[in-house]
């Protein structure tokens, strides 16, 4: 089974990202299952969703405290969030940021791959300067560097979760999966 | 077989446009889900011919619902926590006046203190009304519970309250089968009710009623109960014909030769599956009993699975404040004549969303020699 784990703010599109990848892996031909943590219900708020993925029917419906991959929208929640909680020995944190992955510096084993998806985002003109939304082309780098889930799967599922910009955000979903 | 995946209230909400209802009737705020959101999309676009009420609360979604019913079309509302408890007077209502109106409830807590989070206390406050009450596990299992609802409902005549628990089933986006509406037409057929109002054949509802009269009126409520074991039976068969798949009142899991069994309702049933397979590969006979249908309590069927075992742990997530959890009431209940009853322990196992791992539940297993039937037991 792999697990994931998305760290966001309420607004910045974590929820939705869990639910197309969720379904990029179902198209792939894969059992898959994305929930959220809700807690506070506003904008700004620190947000979890969870994506499973397996060969068979997920039963398990607790929350995911030992991902394979941990994706975080951006940088500076994982200066307060500890976003590499439970991670697996090996596993991987993507942050959407412009720093150097060295500048985190987690306890736990794992790999660190920084990526600024926000410069994507703002040239295909998603979102604002002051709050990018990157939960569409987060999900093409985390296809190119896992080889994990495919990027035509990614590409079909969007729009059925993304109700604006469908076109700018897949043409910079392949942009980023191309860069990465 | 036409496959998708969906969140479990919109699960809900394709099983309730496959069911062809002529009334929906909703308060569109918090706590509303999905079910009601997607509903509604689907009478605006004309996928769904039926009237749409928007009122101002749940009071007036359940009696809108209960007029609908009693005019004679089939009848269907949604809510969750303080609204199910807000529509507590009309509930009664509608189960005396024997309407088989639909409800589907996503399980979630009731306050103080606030919490928007999933356990079983909204819907067990509304047990003992007449209404026939469904916990379901998956998002296909709430889709399908639906379509049988109405079925069981209509021929019974009394009302099916159908509970997905909030978030960790009713947002939760899984897959789902999707069935045809040829096949939905071919298990539900249209409602025709014998009584209803009719300017053209006036007849009076819900009049008056001294004690001999009411007496033997609720006499007739819990007569069709036990009848409706018959009807449920039926609609399974007929489901499984039509869809192929297959439901029961209860369902096993490792059951025939485990010592420990976990006895839980809902879609923490999931969790537990998981924890009896750690459990199975630990050399631990565990077990699981799901119980989907509470009312009627399928007691029977349950004392015949569980009174060889030696190990009941009911897993409750609500509780009867100075008795037990109900579930374990109703367990403690099945087997009482038996001479060998198991060792039952009247476990709270989550309230308000606390969450439930599958290590809790292995290290529950394991440590079943220092629990206690005496008293009920809460986690740390």
């Amino acid at each position: 089974m792999i697990e994931i784990r998305f760290h966001g703010r309420g607004g910045q599109g974590a929820v939705i990202a869990s639910k197309i990848l969720a379904y990029a892996y179902f198209l792939d031909g894969y059992h898959s299952q994305a929930f959220p943590t809700y807690g506070a219900e506003r904008r700004g708020a620190p947000v979890a969703a969870y994506v499973r993925v397996d060969d068979k029917f997920i039963n398990v419906r607790s929350p995911v405290v030992n991902p394979d991959y941990v994706i975080v929208m951006s940088g500076k929640l994982a200066d307060t969030v500890d976003v590499s909680s439970g991670i697996k020995e090996n596993g991987l944190i993507l942050i959407n940021s412009e720093l150097n992955a060295d500048y985190y510096n987690f306890e736990e084993k794992c790999r660190v791959m920084c990526f600024d998806v926000s410069g994507i985002a703002l040239k295909y003109g998603l979102g604002t300067k002051i709050m990018p939304i990157i939960n569409v082309p987060i999900l093409g780098v985390f296809s190119k560097i896992t080889n994990s889930v495919s990027l035509e799967s990614l590409k079909r599922a969007t729009p059925r979760f993304v109700s604006t910009g469908i076109d700018k955000n897949i043409e910079a979903l392949e942009e980023a999966y191309n860069l990465a | 077989m036409n496959k998708d995946m969906m969140l479990g209230s919109e699960a809900v909400a394709l099983g309730v446009k496959l069911s062809r209802p002529k009334v929906i009737s909703a308060y569109p705020i918090t706590p509303q889900t999905h079910i009601i959101e997607k509903l509604s999309e689907m009478v605006d676009g004309g996928e769904l011919d039926a009237s749409f009420i928007r009122v101002e609360s749940e009071l007036s979604a359940i009696s809108a619902a209960l007029g609908a019913s009693q005019a004679g079309v089939r009848a269907f509302t949604a809510t969750s926590s303080h609204g199910l408890a807000l529509m507590h007077e009309i509930l009664h209502w509608i189960a005396g006046s024997r309407l088989p109106v639909v409800l589907v409830n996503a399980n979630r807590a009731i306050g103080s203190p606030w919490n928007i989070w999933t356990d079983q206390s909204d819907s067990m406050s509304q047990r003992d009304l007449g209404w026939m009450q469904v916990y379901c596990e998956t998002a296909q299992e709430a889709l399908d519970t639906v379509l049988q609802a109405f079925y069981v409902a209509e021929k019974v005549l009394l009302p099916i309250m159908v509970m997905i628990d909030g978030f960790i089933l009713s947002h939760t986006l899984e897959e789902v089968i999707i069935p045809s509406q040829e096949q939905a037409d071919k298990f539900l057929p249209p409602y025709k009710p014998e009584y209803f109002l009719d300017v053209d054949n006036p007849l009076s509802f819900g009049n008056a009623a001294k004690g001999d009269v009411f007496y033997h009126l609720r006499e007739d409520m819990q007569c069709s109960m036990e009848a409706s074991f018959g009807v449920i039976r039926e609609a399974h068969n007929r489901f499984d014909e039509a869809f192929g798949r297959k439901y029961d009142f209860v369902e096993g899991y490792c059951l025939d030769d485990a010592e420990i069994v976990f006895v839980i309702a809902g879609a923490l049933t999931g969790t537990i599956r998981v924890a009896v397979d750690k459990l199975r590969d630990l050399g631990i006979k565990a077990g699981l009993l799901k119980i989907r249908y509470f009312r009627p309590f399928p007691a029977d069927i349950i004392k015949e699975l569980l009174k060889t075992k030696e190990h009941v742990i009911v897993l409750n997530r609500s509780v009867s404040f100075g008795s037990a959890g109900q579930l374990t009431q109703e367990v403690k209940n099945a087997l009482y004549y038996e001479p060998n009853k198991p060792n039952i322990y009247d476990y709270i196992l989550s309230l308000g969303g606390k969450d439930v791992f599958v290590e809790d539940i292995v290290n529950l297993a394991k440590d079943v020699g220092n629990l206690k039937t005496s008293k009920m037991l809460w986690r740390e």
